[in-house]
């Protein structure tokens, strides 16, 4: 069957199997921040953006994306990039495997919210598994660019 | 792993319905639980272009198309008014927003699973569900059928008033819940609903007797620990790998009477009027 999609910000049309796999059709397309974690729709790591709400794409059909705009990190590295720096700046990821996903999410988290209180960021996030951290240090991450934020960076996207 | 040979995007629930009667056709909703099955779907029937993915708010009750998102359910500020925020309660433990974009109410509550909090939610509120060949049904009456191949269209909240309460256990946060539990204290008298035991969820009638003293918040706690026992006892628990069945009774009578205790808070009065 023929889909087409909007890939960060660049059209393609094309055939695809019908049991297609989100995640797997952004890989195919050289969007390796997407990542296969869980397989059980668990562990955020295959984050992208559909319509600009962060879903799961190990859990979406590539047909059902026909028609849809997708945003994976390599189209947002700008945002990513700025915010990123917080979350290295606390070492607050080890093997940094759940990273693009955790960006993902905390993107969209920023973009619903731009001032999040801890309860808030930790809901938000609670789909986010990272194995090697107690998630502290990316809360700190996430504190010290709310607060940059507020003294003038620049503006999140809203 | 879920295989799926032809992929349709129907243009009318005609259409839908006619496909889903052919055996190896599916509807989908999220697919968010199939896909953990190694189903061999001939036809996978998407209702995502029908749209029904809105929620209406009427006079007299909300319209909630089968293809709403649990995290549309959790944002919604009318029906989280209605139901005391128990909607939003009772979704935002599910693994987490991204997930919650996909999950549809429909999938949920066609499903009728077990460890389901969306059953247990909807079950304490006036709640029916649309069929497209079956009509308008209450949802009790919906989860105690068997699966067939008509199509949920639509889940309509009526905006009855009542107190309302949502409970749930999870052994880690994001998991299924080990326990739910639902309570509502409306004119017509008190319920209790009891899900993920790990059977799916059913409803107990609270006796008359205590709708009064619940409404006027006078239960003292060694009666709301007895009418926690007698609910618990009425309520079936099985074993799974979350939790064994007697664990899972104590832990009714638990959060039964935290829950009984919540219900008559402010004299069980609020949004009573």
């Amino acid at each position: 069957m023929q889909i087409s999609i909007q890939l960060n910000g660049r059209k393609i049309t094309e055939d695809v199997r019908p049991d297609l796999l989100l995640i797997d059709w952004v890989r195919e397309h050289g969007c390796y921040s997407v990542k296969r974690g869980c397989e059980t729709s668990n562990c955020g790591l295959c984050t992208v953006f559909l319509d600009e709400k962060p879903v799961l794409s190990c859990s979406v059909l590539a047909a059902r994306a026909d028609g849809h705009r997708v945003d994976t990190l390599e189209g947002l590295q700008e945002e990513a990039s700025e915010f990123g720096a917080f979350i290295a700046d606390q070492g607050a990821e080890q093997c940094g495997f759940c990273n693009p996903g955790m960006i993902m999410n905390a993107i969209a988290l920023f973009r619903e919210n731009v001032d999040p209180t801890d309860d808030e960021i930790r809901e938000y996030l609670a789909g986010n598994l990272c194995r090697c951290s107690g998630y502290e240090g990316q809360l700190r991450g996430i504190r010290a660019f709310i607060e940059y934020k507020k003294k003038g960076g620049a503006v999140c996207r809203q | 792993m879920l295989k799926i040979k032809e992929y349709v995007r129907a243009e009318s629930l005609k259409q839908a319905y006619e496909l889903n009667q052919k055996r190896g056709n599916r509807i989908v909703g999220g697919i968010l639980w199939m896909r953990m099955s190694s189903a061999q779907i001939q036809t996978a029937i998407d209702l995502a272009s029908l749209g029904l993915d809105q929620i209406e708010e009427k006079e007299e009750e909300f319209s909630i198309g089968c293809m709403v998102t649990l995290r549309q359910l959790e944002l919604h500020e009318e029906l989280n008014r209605l139901s005391q925020g128990i909607i939003r309660d009772s979704v935002k433990d599910i693994v987490g927003v991204q997930f919650r974009n996909l999950a549809t109410i429909g999938g949920s509550l066609f499903g009728r699973f077990g460890f389901s909090d969306v059953l247990t939610c909807f079950l304490a509120l006036d709640t029916y569900v649309e069929l497209y060949q079956g009509g308008i049904i209450p949802l009790a009456e919906f989860a105690d059928r068997e699966r067939d191949n008509d199509i949920l269209v639509r889940v309509i909240v009526k905006k009855t008033p009542g107190r309302h309460v949502y409970l749930a256990h999870r052994n880690t946060k994001t998991d299924f819940p080990v326990l739910t539990a639902a309570l509502l204290l409306d004119a017509d008298g008190a319920r209790a609903v009891v899900g993920a035991r790990p059977q799916k969820a059913m409803c107990v009638k609270i006796e008359d007797m205590w709708k009064e003293k619940l409404e006027n918040g006078s239960c003292t706690p060694e009666e709301l620990k007895k009418l926690a026992e007698t609910l618990a006892a009425q309520i079936p628990t099985g074993s799974n790998m979350r939790a064994g069945a007697e664990y899972r009774k104590h832990l009714a009578k638990v959060l039964l009477r935290r829950g009984l205790a919540d219900l008559q808070k402010d004299g069980g009065k609020q949004n009573a009027d």
